[in-house]
């Protein structure tokens, strides 16, 4: 007798959207953790007075700073969306094969047409 | 803390191909072989069948096997018809039963492997041991004070017999428990979905006198909690049964106790 093989999971178990999701859900609250620790630097660079700041909010506007300001704003509202599809859940509501589906993509839909209308709106103010 | 890899004794090497000589209808099955005596790390067997000569389920695939080719393989089976759960495995990605699967539905080629993240006894054969001792510790009978009728069965309205319906056809073939992520990580405190489906069938039995005992024992991080909704045990469930909405349930009735 040899020592037994555990079967294989992850490698083999065939993608779900929900599964997708759940992993997405987790993976976005660990962003904007990180984002809120940027956020810490951010109001640092305020109180270190305004050399500091001009540096801060350079990085910022550049591109890199843009992109990684969009991805926390997409993990933002995705965490948020979804967040929301988690009450209706714990209500009992929706969780059906087909409701857990179509909530998904709706998720999805409107974490894209929110993170848009947030960046219309961000812009239109700057 | 969840290993997300294989340890080093289960990754699976590539076996043997068996060829189907002559025919002309050829699908090919890819299955999960491990042996307890050689030692040796699991592999995948890949064998050629003739559809002209084969039924039309999985598990005809699987006999066929047995019977003609390689009857070194192993799995468990019983009443080919979707009642005993006996040969619930992992089917092209998804747990469910070789008997009432069929052929026809997978494109490509059909790849077996046991039910995911289990210890393999043999081949397809998963040890369910600790999945028994979880169903047994939620006490799944009727537990009550009340002596019964003298001269009936403790009787239900149509409305209270209508609430174990869904939950009753649950036939514990584990295919809902490992299609979970949470089960993957956490089978050592966290119950699965076929054992909490379980627990709130009892639960909302209108004869069972221990709801309050029950649901107190569901009250920990782990035994129910671990559940985030994911939703592969109802997407998976081969009995068309909803685990995750008993689940989301029994969450309710404990919250519910605690605001009353």
């Amino acid at each position: 007798m040899h020592s037994r093989p555990l079967s294989p999971h992850l490698q083999v178990y065939r993608w779900q959207i929900t599964m997708a999701l759940s992993i997405l859900h987790r993976f976005s609250g660990v962003a904007i953790s990180l984002g809120l620790i940027g956020m810490v630097f951010w109001l640092l660079a305020l109180s270190q007075g305004p050399v500091v700041y001009t540096q801060w909010f350079g990085w910022l506007a550049s591109w890199s700073g843009k992109i990684v300001l969009f991805l926390l704003s997409l993990a933002l509202v995705y965490h948020l969306c979804n967040g929301l599809r988690h009450l209706w859940w714990d209500m009992g509501k929706g969780l059906t094969n087909e409701g857990v589906t179509r909530s998904g993509l709706l998720t999805v839909a409107a974490t894209f047409v929110l993170t848009a209308l947030v960046w219309l709106l961000a812009g239109g103010a700057a | 803390m969840a290993e997300f890899t294989l340890p080093k004794n289960s990754r699976v090497k590539t076996g043997k191909t068996f060829k189907a000589e002559g025919a002309k209808n050829i699908k090919m099955f890819r299955i999960y072989r491990w042996d307890p005596d050689s030692g040796e790390n699991p592999r995948v067997d890949s064998y050629e069948i003739d559809m002209d000569r084969c039924g039309p389920m999985v598990l005809d695939a699987l006999l066929k096997i047995k019977n003609e080719i390689d009857p070194t393989l192993t799995f468990r089976r019983s009443c080919r018809e979707g009642i005993c759960g006996s040969c619930a495995m992992n089917i092209d990605g998804t747990n469910t039963l070789a008997c009432t699967k069929s052929i026809d539905e997978i494109a490509g080629d059909v790849k077996i492997y046991p039910l995911p993240h289990m210890e393999v006894v043999k081949d397809l054969v998963p040890d369910l041991t600790h999945f028994y001792a979880q169903y047994a510790s939620i006490k799944p009978w009727l537990r009550a004070d009340t002596p019964a009728p003298k001269d009936s069965e403790r009787l239900q309205s149509i409305e209270d017999r209508k609430q174990l319906d869904g939950l009753y056809e649950c036939i514990l073939c584990a295919s809902c428990s490992t299609a979970c992520p949470s089960y993957w990580w956490n089978s050592d405190r966290y119950l699965g979905p076929a054992i909490l489906m379980q627990a709130y069938r009892w639960v909302v039995d209108s004869r069972d006198e221990d709801t309050g005992t029950r649901l107190d024992e569901l009250e920990d991080p782990f035994k129910l909690y671990r559940c985030h909704t994911i939703m592969n045990c109802t997407r998976t469930c081969p009995k068309g049964l909803n685990p995750g909405k008993a689940i989301a349930e029994l969450k309710k009735l404990v919250m519910a106790r605690k605001s009353g």
